[in-house]
């Protein structure tokens, strides 16, 4: 029994990433329909950014709000630049560039960092494990890192006027524009904050899995799975969807098909869902007029 | 006009590069180069089976290494645990990637664009540990991967075991374009296209594009497992981390580099992805990946029809290198890009008057 709830917390822990990552998938979705690729690489790429400045001097917290904002211009120019021009082009144009910028993301990581494993520091504190052993501090800090970064998500399209342009030039460009809502600049500033949350979720990760600039494309399917679990269309969805995968991970890996098959359970909640139920579990159903 | 020298050259072209491709290796090339070339006809037939799905067909698949990788354990697994030939591990290495890959364009039907481009990446990133996995490990060899035996020459041929295996892909090599040339310029080529551009109208005017589509999975996970099979006998290896999301990334920018709805552009994407990163990896570790992720970036702006749409231009006789780049790369972009409009040449052409005829005869018929 205490296996059990031992694995069901960290499943939340990682689970809290996870869901911190569809959200930023889910946040570029729901704009353009495009599923960013690079999103883990790009996150990756952040934390080595942070490691840099804490391995300069920098407090641990101060190198956490310079790198956030950096994460955001990243994210920003990279809409403006490189997707803009390409939003009538079709699927396999964007795919191209999803890639080609996880692989140079990937290979500038590797040329400036090196390839070799570094671990990152936590602000947690090492110390013992809490409450009766069950949660690490990091586990539990970062799980609360988290919370406050997807409540002030939340806050922020529920309660603020840009919020609200944000959430009507994804739900109807045409009009959103009619209206005066610049709807390019809106998109850019959803990249931003799509990079700002994956910089986050990254330095959050990162003492757990260490930092090396290998593939972060495990982080990103389990990230997808969730988004999709959750329904892609619906960012409270999506977290949640995160938080259930990251269960799921953690539950199966233990008990089921043991720990070298973990991607493959990640693919196959992927199938499962877009054959099952497309919209996911909270999302709605899309439909399309020809 | 009489065709003149240059015209024959041009229409016969095909047939010289392949005599071309079998004779000047065998007499110039080393072992080692031999090897690479060998590499070149085997990553040629897997990027022709990736440009089959996503080129011609428009389904982007980005896990097309997973159908390598089990080209590859069949043929190993049969050599190593059978003792079968290995020319007749290949029909079986076809048979079952045609089956595997029919299975998986199933549920890809339901997958639009986005979502079938991320799934096959998943599976591509879950086949290494599927290779690795113990319930297979008697078959797999586990993480050791299996090592077979170098084939010799038949009949007594005066050849060497590198030259041998070279004509020996180069043979299959070439069956393979053959057939998928035929493929795609007859009706089948036709409705794919028409599945790709407009996949209303194509279902209006009465193709069926459930049966296209997964018929295309199967023939491109078919050729992509056959290149695996020649893959593992020129190799002579293989193991689970050769298999893994970079060899399905490589195969995207080979048929990205080559044009996608190209034939010739799968030779072209080969001959890169076998050479670039060799040159671009004496720089540094890091550069072949950056060379392909700007590569990539820049063939989506300035060329998102491949070296082959700059061949095409050339060909048509209209342009200077440097107006075929600009022509190639802001005609494409905006409508088409990575699919180059493959129909208006062959309405334009003069040389074929009944296709630029016009074609209200029902009203000049006799009834």
């Amino acid at each position: 029994m205490d296996g059990l709830l031992h694995q069901l917390v960290s499943g939340i822990a990682s689970g809290s990433i996870y869901a911190s990552v569809a959200l930023a998938l889910v946040m570029i979705y729901q704009a353009t329909h495009h599923v960013n690729f690079a999103q883990g690489e790009m996150a990756m790429f952040s934390t080595y950014i942070a490691l840099t400045l804490i391995q300069a001097g920098v407090p641990y917290w101060a190198a956490f709000c310079i790198t956030v904002p950096v994460s955001f211009v990243i994210g920003a120019v990279i809409q403006r630049v490189l997707m803009e021009p390409l939003a009538k082009a079709p699927i396999l144009a964007s795919v191209g560039v999803f890639i080609g910028l996880l692989l140079t993301f990937n290979s500038i990581a590797g040329w400036i960092f090196t390839y070799t494993l570094k671990p990152f520091p936590t602000p947690f504190g090492e110390g013992k494990p809490l409450f009766g052993g069950f949660i690490s501090r990091h586990e539990l800090g970062s799980t609360a890192v988290t919370l406050v970064v997807l409540l002030s998500i939340w806050a922020f399209f529920r309660f603020t006027k840009l919020g609200l342009g944000m959430r009507a030039a994804a739900f109807n460009p045409v009009s959103s524009r009619l209206v005066g809502v610049p709807v390019d600049r809106m998109l850019a500033l959803g990249w931003g904050l799509a990079a700002s949350i994956g910089a986050i979720a990254g330095i959050m990760v990162a003492p757990v899995i260490f930092l090396d600039p290998t593939m972060r494309a495990g982080v990103l399917l389990y990230a997808f799975a969730g988004a999709l679990l959750g329904g892609i269309t619906n960012p409270l969805g999506a977290v949640i969807g995160g938080f259930l995968v990251g269960i799921i991970e953690n539950l199966g890996g233990a008990y089921v098909v043991g720990t070298e098959l973990k991607l493959t359970t990640a693919l196959f909640i992927i199938v499962v869902v877009l054959t099952v139920k497309p919209a996911g579990l909270f999302g709605k159903t899309v439909v399309s007029r020809v | 006009m009489n065709p003149t020298l240059a015209w024959y050259f041009r229409r016969y072209f095909p047939w010289i590069f392949f005599v071309a491709a079998v004779v000047l290796p065998l007499l110039f090339a080393s072992d080692y180069r031999l090897f690479q070339l060998t590499m070149v006809v085997v990553y040629a037939v897997a990027v022709l089976g990736l440009n089959l799905l996503t080129g011609f067909n428009g389904q982007v698949s980005l896990g097309n290494g997973a159908f390598y990788a089990i080209g590859a354990y069949v043929t190993a697994i049969m050599m190593d645990k059978w003792d079968v030939p290995y020319w007749a591990t290949l029909p079986v290495s076809a048979v079952i990637c045609a089956g595997v890959g029919f299975l998986i364009g199933l549920p890809a039907l339901r997958l639009g664009g986005m979502y079938l481009a991320l799934t096959t990446f998943a599976l591509a990133v879950a086949t290494p540990q599927l290779l690795k996995y113990k319930a297979f490990e008697n078959y797999t060899g586990g993480v050791q991967g299996i090592v077979i035996n170098k084939p010799d020459a038949p009949f007594g041929l005066p050849l060497s075991p590198d030259q041998w295996i070279y004509l020996f892909a180069l043979a299959v090599g070439g069956l393979l374009f053959l057939a998928a040339t035929n493929i795609v310029r007859g009706r089948i080529g036709r409705a794919m296209r028409a599945i790709r551009d407009q996949p209303t109208a194509a279902e209006a005017m009465g193709i069926d594009i459930a049966l296209f589509k997964t018929r295309a999975f199967a023939t491109s996970a078919m050729y992509t497992g056959i290149a695996g099979s020649l893959g593992a006998i020129t190799i002579q290896f293989v193991a689970p981390d050769a298999f893994g999301v970079s060899i399905s990334l490589t195969f995207f920018v080979g048929m990205v580099v080559g044009g996608g709805a190209s034939i010739a552009g799968a030779i072209m994407g080969a001959l890169f992805i076998q050479f670039i990163p060799n040159i671009a990896d004496e720089i540094s570790k890091a550069a072949p990946g950056a060379v392909y992720g700007l590569i990539l970036i820049a063939f989506m702006f300035l060329l998102p029809g491949g070296l082959a749409s700059l061949l095409r231009l050339f060909n048509r006789g209209r342009a200077t290198p440097m107006a075929a780049v600009a022509a190639a790369g802001f005609t494409n972009l905006p409508k088409q890009a990575g699919v180059p409009d493959q129909l208006a040449p062959e309405i334009d052409n003069p040389r074929r008057p009944h296709a630029a005829a016009p074609v209200n005869r029902s009203a000049s018929e006799p009834q």
